[in-house]
């Protein structure tokens, strides 16, 4: 076993080095081989499989043909509600990105200043993101009921609203306007959690200097918080832009396309010609209509993440 | 401006707590406000008696009644036993393998230096980004080939395909905070790269290991998609999909059950993350900022 010592002393080193290397790199790949089989086998050949069969008219029992573009066609072309579920995707993203990213900073700010029971707070907050979104969504559900709405309840008691207040899931708006409260209910969490974590890792003396300049508290926040929570904003801007976007959980449980299919997003949409409506083919097109667009999204945020500081 | 000024001057103490009370308490109040309300009325709703459910004549906030009717139900005439047995064994296990693949996959490339490390590392990131939505039809064909339709083995194997890229990320960052002199003096002291690996490594990396484990273990526990697809059997679901499938008749929602199996449903990754609050917010820096 050649120790660094002789590494470095040697003069025969270079062998000894090339040597040591060959075993380094075999090794390197050893250990690479089981994440790189799963990964092959349960993601890059699905993924290039599932490409191919946007291109087929496959259905669950029969492999289909190739038909080239025909399923782009038919959803560009005759199929509303995939437009309507193009549109909602890029609204129900767009919107509540806004609003978790916003409301996320409030609630990192907040959790970053002392106060009492700080653990059983910051857990509590955390909740929406932790436990099963499926859950969370029918409680939400419950409380959007059309005849015996909680939310519908509390707003008339507090006179926010009047009697009898929306019907939730009965117009694409409101119900849209519900899905979205729901995902930035489950999503805040985590961009609080993590702008917290950012935050922490500021050192404070930066503060104090800029207190002794006299920078205001809005100016202390552009000028330091901001560029320091830079690498964390965009990872966490990249990831649930990326989650939010292909987001099939909120939409399936809250509407599943109520009323008369008007605010499906893509994911609900390829699986309801996917599974229920057996055309495999034709929900394979509509998921890979998200391929690009996330492409675009993570090749960004990727060329921003590698920029120096 | 008047409060500017005054601050200037040093306000009174009685100011000052108010003012904390305006930028601090009342808005922390409103946030935890809004994210327990959910649970709260789950709590609420589980405990009334069906009549009770559908009367808003009287304040629906509260149970004047309470009965175990609901919970009876769930749990004596629903498979949700089962549905907690499953999906127990799915995320230990997924988890298991998960932290397996990722914590030789980290070392690897966080440690070892060869030829196309760096672009290896660079896609397992992309795939982290690859969501279900986009494999969730031709992995129908790839479980079918298998043969693992309502067979717990189909999430086994399908779930490492996020957790895996995730958890090897993270590794990554831990290991790399690992100083190299301690592994290699340990190799100067006669050991190979795989027993420094074993023993000096990743002792050091358990807390990241830790983290990683606790992230693995809520997203499989809370995965829905491929269990939805993958498991039609009432007693192969797991808990996100017996809930919302199996407590709903045509139009007929039991919220009572619903909302009681929702609550069972999330205690256990609720409890782990009361224990580990701190941990976790530690886990997410070393994630989210070296990531």
């Amino acid at each position: 076993m050649g120790t660094i010592a002789d590494r470095v002393a040697t003069p025969g080193a270079g062998r000894i080095r090339s040597r040591l290397a060959a075993r380094e790199a075999r090794l390197g790949y050893l250990l690479l081989l089981p994440t790189v089989a799963v990964l092959v086998v349960f993601l890059a050949w699905p993924f290039l499989f599932g490409l191919w069969l946007s291109l087929t008219s496959a259905e669950l029992q029969d492999p289909g043909r190739f038909i080239g573009l025909a399923n782009y066609k038919f959803e560009f072309t005759v199929d509303r509600p995939f437009l309507q579920a193009f549109t909602n995707t890029f609204l129900y993203t767009g919107v509540t990105t806004v609003f978790k990213l916003g409301l996320g900073m409030v609630m990192a700010l907040l959790l970053n200043q002392v106060f009492p029971l700080q653990r059983f707070v910051r857990a509590a907050l955390l909740l929406p993101w932790i436990i099963p979104t499926v859950l969370s969504t029918l409680a939400w559900k419950w409380m959007f009921d059309p005849t015996f709405s909680v939310v519908n309840w509390l707003g008339v008691h507090l006179h926010l609203i009047t009697y009898p207040g929306p019907n939730w899931f009965g117009n694409t708006g409101s119900a849209l306007v519900a899905l979205m409260i729901v995902n930035v209910w489950r999503g805040m969490p985590f961009y609080g959690i993590s702008f917290l974590a950012g935050l922490q890792t500021i050192p404070t003396d930066l503060y104090e200097a800029a207190r002794v300049d006299g920078a205001s508290r809005w100016q202390q926040f552009i000028y330091i918080t901001v560029p320091k929570l830079r690498p964390v904003l965009l990872v966490v801007l990249l990831l649930s832009t990326i989650l939010t976007f292909a987001d099939f959980q909120v939409p399936f449980i809250l509407t599943n396309g109520a009323p008369f299919n008007s605010t499906h997003v893509l994911a609900t949409w390829a699986y309801q010609w996917g599974v229920p409506g057996g055309a495999i083919g034709l929900g394979a097109a509509v998921s890979v209509v998200l391929f690009p667009l996330l492409a675009v999204l993570v090749a960004g945020t990727l060329l921003l993440l590698r920029r120096p500081e | 401006m008047a409060v500017v000024a005054r601050r200037r001057n040093g306000a009174p103490l009685m100011d000052r707590a108010l003012g904390r009370w305006i930028r601090i308490y009342i808005p922390l109040l409103i946030f935890l406000l809004v994210t327990l309300f959910p649970f709260y009325w789950m709590i609420v709703t589980s405990f009334k008696s069906p009549s009770e459910l559908f009367d808003f004549n009287q304040s629906p906030l509260f149970v004047r009644q309470p009965t175990l009717y609901h919970w009876q139900q769930l749990l004596l005439h629903t498979n949700f036993g089962r549905w907690t047995l499953n999906t127990t064994i799915v995320a230990i296990v997924s988890t298991a393998v998960s932290l397996f693949c990722s914590v030789l996959a980290g070392y690897s490339l966080a440690r070892l230096r060869y030829r196309g490390s760096n672009a290896i590392g660079w896609s397992i990131f992309i795939t982290y980004l690859v969501p279900p939505t986009l494999l969730f039809l031709p992995l129908t064909f790839v479980i079918r080939e298998l043969h693992l339709f309502n067979n717990l083995l189909a999430l086994i194997l399908t779930y490492p395909t996020f957790l895996i890229p995730f958890c090897t990320w993270l590794l990554i960052g831990y290991f790399k905070s690992i100083p190299r002199e301690l592994e290699e003096s340990a190799m100067v002291d006669g050991a190979t790269r795989i027993q420094a690996m074993i023993r000096v490594v990743i002792p050091l990396a358990l807390p990241g290991i830790l983290s990683a484990g606790m992230f693995a273990f809520t997203l499989s526990w809370n995965e829905f998609l491929y269990s939805l697809i993958f498991m039609n059997d009432s007693v192969a679901k797991t808990i996100p999909v017996g809930v919302p499938t199996e407590l709903v008749h045509g139009d007929d929602f039991f919220w009572g059950q619903l909302m009681a199996g929702a609550l069972l449903g999330s205690l256990p990754v609720a409890l782990l993350y009361s224990f580990f609050v701190d941990h976790f917010v530690s886990g997410m820096t070393a994630g989210a900022v070296k990531g």
